[in-house]
């Protein structure tokens, strides 16, 4: 009469071999993306390889001492490959969703012979153009908001200011191992972390209701006026703190980090949040780049090259988007992040200089 | 369809930074090219870049005698310190954004992003002054 109630082991084997379904499936329905990103991923990996190589002969010519050099690698061919790799990582960036910083510290600072501080300089300085540049069209759209960004970046900022001084004063090493987890971490964010286009905010909390935190943006795709609101505000205003340290450490930019609070944690939609964070990065990246500047850790040569290489690329991975499948390019950038990083890990545990 | 009307100190702050950030950009290329074509002669010589990129920080100001904060402005006449310009141009555009949107938040009577935006202007400038020194490692 009654069914057997099925034990925790029943249970456990169960959901196992549905989440192995669902896994195949999702599988089977990306193969060609996933045979496609794998091949890229493996041929950018290889030049990653071959730049290492250089970059450590390069490394050896040179002695520590700058009076004795014997390299024979021009000076220009350095800034040179830098503008071929930044172009290419600012059409990857576009295409993966991802800002342009996040690609570039690792990669730079993993796979070229420059100092990890220069790179974070560079990096910082490359998110900041990135942010700068998209800033006036979001901000004009009524995409970003600048009442939801207002309280967010003074603690975003004055973070970043601290997140910059400790990472000039920690030794490489150091650095290396936390940028190397750090990277991995984003690595499974992209790969768990949900989306939610409108979340269902029922009621906005004191906080942001007091800073009238609310908005109307049309959406293009409907046509539709959409009004939101936030909730969780102190929460998501706390982890701005550590999201702040991180970006002005790494000099990352926190594009990865910033869209989860505002869209998963304090309900902002999903486009008003990646709108926000990006112009946000405008003035969070601003207080960390000071830092690097005043401090001396800014080299024009990696930086302009790095700069105009990123915005380019971004410009014709703008093009490109219409035409590809951002899927397999998704899969690339995790399968880029997943070496770079574990190379950064490596290289600060000294098992992989 | 309805437009969106953005606030007013949301397009005075967009339009600054449309501005800013291209004329900042503009002035990167010009004051790059100068330097890589030898137009002024650099402080450190271009050949000799590679010895010191490697370098930390510390180890790198001690190598070439540059100093940190703001020391770059009286070298401008040298090729590679000339760059600086573009880029604290750049890095300082959001303080301008800033400081030309309080008077029209304070007409609003938005009291409270006021003060936020004057905080927000104190924090920036002072990651700009160069007080703020990080230890060398």
């Amino acid at each position: 009469m009654f069914s057997e109630i099925p034990d925790d082991d029943t249970v456990n084997k169960r959901k196992l071999s549905t989440v192995t379904i669902k896994f195949k499936t999702a599988v089977k329905g990306h193969r060609y993306e996933l045979i496609t990103a794998g091949l890229y991923t493996l041929a950018i990996i290889f030049c990653l390889f071959y730049l290492c190589d250089s970059s450590a002969f390069a490394s050896d010519a040179l002695s520590s001492t700058p009076a004795q050099t014997a390299s024979t690698t021009p000076w220009w061919m350095w800034p040179l490959v830098l503008f071929v790799v930044t172009f290419v990582l600012g059409i990857i960036a576009v295409l993966g969703g991802v800002g342009g910083g996040v690609l570039f510290v690792p990669i730079i600072g993993g796979f070229f012979p420059f100092n990890l501080d220069f790179v974070r300089g560079a990096g910082l300085l490359v998110a900041l153009a990135g942010a700068l540049a998209a800033g006036p069209g979001l901000l004009k759209k009524g995409m970003a908001d600048l009442r939801l960004a207002l309280p967010v970046a003074i603690i975003a900022s004055s973070s970043a200011i601290a997140g910059a001084m400790m990472g000039l004063a920690l030794p490489k090493n150091v650095i290396n191992i936390a940028l190397g987890s750090t990277i991995l971490g984003i690595v499974v964010i992209m790969l768990l972390a949900k989306k939610s286009e409108y979340p269902e905010v029922k009621q906005a909390d004191k906080l942001s209701t007091a800073l009238r935190i609310t908005g109307i943006y049309n959406e293009p795709s409907t046509g539709e006026d959409i009004n939101w609101k936030i909730h969780r505000t102190p929460q998501g205003l706390a982890l701005f703190i550590i999201i702040g340290i991180m970006a002005g450490m790494f000099g990352l930019g926190a594009g990865w980090a910033n869209v989860p609070v505002l869209n998963l944690l304090m309900g902002a939609p999903l486009k008003v949040s990646v709108a926000t964070s990006k112009f946000l990065l405008s003035i969070t990246d601003t207080s960390a780049a000071w830092i690097y500047i005043n401090n001396g850790a800014v080299l024009p040569t990696l930086v302009i090259p790095s700069i105009i290489g990123i915005m380019l690329g971004s410009i014709v991975g703008v093009r490109l988007l219409a035409k590809t499948k951002p899927a397999a390019i998704r899969y690339i950038v995790i399968g880029v992040l997943l070496f770079s990083g574990t190379r950064s890990l490596l290289k600060g545990l000294g098992i992989w200089n | 369809m309805s437009k969106l009307k953005a606030t007013e100190e949301q397009i005075t702050y967009a339009k600054i930074l449309d501005f800013g950030m291209k004329l900042g950009l503009v002035i990167s290329v010009v004051t790059f090219a100068i330097y890589v074509t030898g137009i002024l002669p650099p402080h450190i010589p271009l050949n000799d870049l590679p010895k010191y990129w490697g370098m930390s920080v510390h180890e790198y100001l001690q190598a070439t005698g540059l100093h940190n904060g703001w020391s770059w402005t009286g070298m401008l006449y040298k090729g590679d310190v000339l760059n600086f310009i573009g880029i604290a141009f750049l890095s300082g555009i959001t303080i301008i954004c800033y400081i030309a949107i309080i008077p029209i938040l304070f007409r609003k009577k938005d009291t409270v992003y006021g003060l936020i935006a004057i905080v927000e202007v104190l924090v920036l400038v002072l990651a700009a002054s160069g007080i703020l020194k990080a230890g060398g490692h």
